[in-house]
């Protein structure tokens, strides 16, 4: 099971995340979660939304770019070293994560990561083999 | 001051005399030993023969950078390559280099040209000459060299680069003269205030060219230096350096008109146009044995003063140029042409071609050079890392092809202004 991530490509400019943001809410489209990874010159907002494909075609047209990714959404236990265990099975397995980002998601005893990993069949399979449930997008919202 | 006074001086009849016969000569050869030369006469059914002076000059065919680019390397050249002894090169308009060549003559006749303006200016064998042009395949360092050795002078050949060990060669070695690019000789003078050594210079005159300045920052330099500061024009096509230069009357420059023919056409349909006018510059090479070029289109916006000048030398004086008929800049010295850039973007995205902007201003005396690229598509990624590889590959190539760096920048798709459907490719915000 994979979740659909918004990639938005952000300008480093004065209110460009702002804008993005109120475009999605003009459009009723509700953010679960966003990481921005940023470098002095731009930066890429990764966003999970309960309208993805709705979500890119606003966003489009409004004028930025935007890519719609499948990524992982991996439930966590919310104790100390909940995530330790899970990140310990991905190494063991050899893959390698690429980025993740954590949020809690609306009444569930469960943390939530959102991970985009190398090799995302492997680590599907390392997660079913171990009981970690990953997240489907009705499970987000 | 004088360094050939009968020929800087020659009436101009006399001078028109001599133009006239080294022209038909330097045909007769050209047609003789320059192959694409003597198919474009062929082409316009002209021969030789039928050029009997410079009244003949409208008549012969133009030519033009892309043909350096043409015949590169050593298509153009009239004489075999042994009697090279030296190339120079510069960038063209496609990222490919233009090379040419010099024989011994050549160099000679070069270095006549350059210590004609030194001594102009008041140089001469008791002064230090220290040369802050790059030296390489760029001819403003030998150039300006080849001249400062000829005069006797004592040549400091610092080269560019390495501003406090300028400046400190310049104090230790009491360099009198100084030759550069005009924005270098700005950032030398602001150097020398901050490092509170004005006081040992013994600098008196510089020479500066390869870039456009204005009388702005003639001002500045001469203040800034406490020197007097002279503007010198060439390109290497022509030659480089001292193709003209300015007297110490600093009242246009003076063309070596023994060597070199201008005209002043209409960029749009080549005719020549009246004396005074506004237009493109062409050169016609007289002497020049291994790389002449007829009716060369320099594409720089010019006028020429045919009126005589109060230092007593006869020879033509052009202003600086005032633009381009063509979309080339020049940035640090360097010739930069929009297409070179977008040649860039081509090979690194792989032909999709965004849109760009080519921003140039001058801070603090230096230019610098900004290309905005829009994001694309095809171009983004969710990860960060293959966005800054791509921003650094588009860095390197522009560096790569232009020789000069560039900062990039990657923005939001349609945020480059368009007008009329087309976006405008250069700002160049620099007020020179």
């Amino acid at each position: 099971m994979s979740i659909k991530q918004l990639s938005v490509f952000v300008e480093n400019k004065f209110g460009r995340v702002s804008d993005i943001c109120n475009v999605l809410a003009d459009n009723h489209i509700n953010m679960s979660a966003l990481s921005i990874a940023d470098t002095s010159e731009f930066g890429v907002a990764r966003i999970i939304v309960d309208k993805p494909e709705e979500a890119k075609k606003v966003l489009s047209e409004s004028g930025v770019i935007v890519k719609i990714s499948d990524v992982i959404g991996v439930a966590i236990d919310d104790r100390p070293g909940g995530l330790a265990a899970v990140l310990s099975l991905l190494k063991e397995g050899g893959v390698s994560v690429e980025y993740l980002y954590a949020f809690l998601p609306k009444a569930k005893e469960h943390a939530m990561v959102v991970m985009k990993v190398n090799d995302p069949d492997t680590a599907q399979e390392i997660f079913r083999m171990n009981g970690v449930s990953t997240a489907n997008m009705s499970d987000i919202h | 001051m004088f360094y050939q006074k009968d020929i800087e001086c020659m009436p101009r009849a006399e001078l028109e005399k001599l133009q006239s016969e080294r022209l038909c000569a330097q045909v007769k050869r050209m047609y003789e030993k320059v192959e694409p030369f003597r198919q474009r006469m062929n082409e316009k059914g002209l021969k030789p023969s039928d050029i009997h002076g410079i009244e003949d000059l409208h008549k012969l065919p133009f030519s033009y950078k892309k043909d350096l680019r043409d015949y590169y390397p050593y298509g153009l050249f009239a004489v075999p390559m042994t009697d090279i002894v030296r190339v120079h090169a510069s960038s063209g308009t496609t990222g490919k280099q233009i090379v040419v060549g010099y024989t011994k003559n050549d160099l000679d006749m070069w270095s006549d040209c350059v210590a004609r303006m030194m001594v102009a200016i008041g140089a001469g064998a008791d002064d230090f000459i220290q040369v802050s042009y790059g030296y390489g395949l760029f001819t403003g360092g030998l150039g300006a060299h080849g001249g400062a050795e000829r005069i006797g002078a004592t040549v400091i050949p610092t080269s560019a680069g390495n501003t406090q060990r300028q400046i400190q060669t310049m104090c230790d070695f009491g360099s009198t003269v100084l030759c550069c690019t005009p924005s270098y000789a700005m950032y030398l003078a602001e150097s020398i205030a901050e490092m509170g050594v004005k006081d040992q210079l013994k600098l008196k005159a510089g020479i500066f060219g390869a870039e456009p300045w204005s009388e702005e920052m003639r001002k500045s330099i001469e203040q800034g230096l406490g020197i007097k500061a002279y503007d010198i024009y060439g390109l290497s096509e022509i030659m480089g350096p001292g193709v003209s230069y300015e007297c110490d009357k600093q009242a246009g420059m003076h063309v070596c008109e023994d060597m070199f023919i201008p005209e002043i056409i209409d960029p749009d349909t080549g005719e020549v146009l009246p004396r005074g006018s506004k237009g493109e510059l062409v050169f016609t090479t007289l002497t020049k044995e291994g790389f002449p070029l007829i009716r060369y289109r320099t594409r720089d916006i010019c006028q020429l003063n045919y009126e005589p000048c109060e230092c007593g030398r006869t020879h033509v004086r052009m202003c600086k140029p005032q633009g381009r008929s063509d979309d080339m800049m020049i940035i640090r010295g360097v010739n930069v042409f929009p297409s070179q850039i977008e040649e860039v973007l081509m090979k690194v995205t792989g032909g999709t071609m965004p849109n760009y902007q080519i921003i140039v201003d001058r801070v603090n005396n230096n230019d610098t050079l900004d290309v905005n690229v829009e994001m694309t598509e095809e171009l983004f990624s969710d990860d960060v890392k293959n966005i800054e590889k791509l921003e650094k590959k588009i860095t390197e190539e522009i560096r790569s092809v232009l020789g000069i760096g560039a900062k990039v920048h990657l923005v939001n798709p349609k945020t480059i202004a368009r007008s009329e459907g087309k976006a405008k490719r250069v700002i160049d915000n620099r007020k020179i």
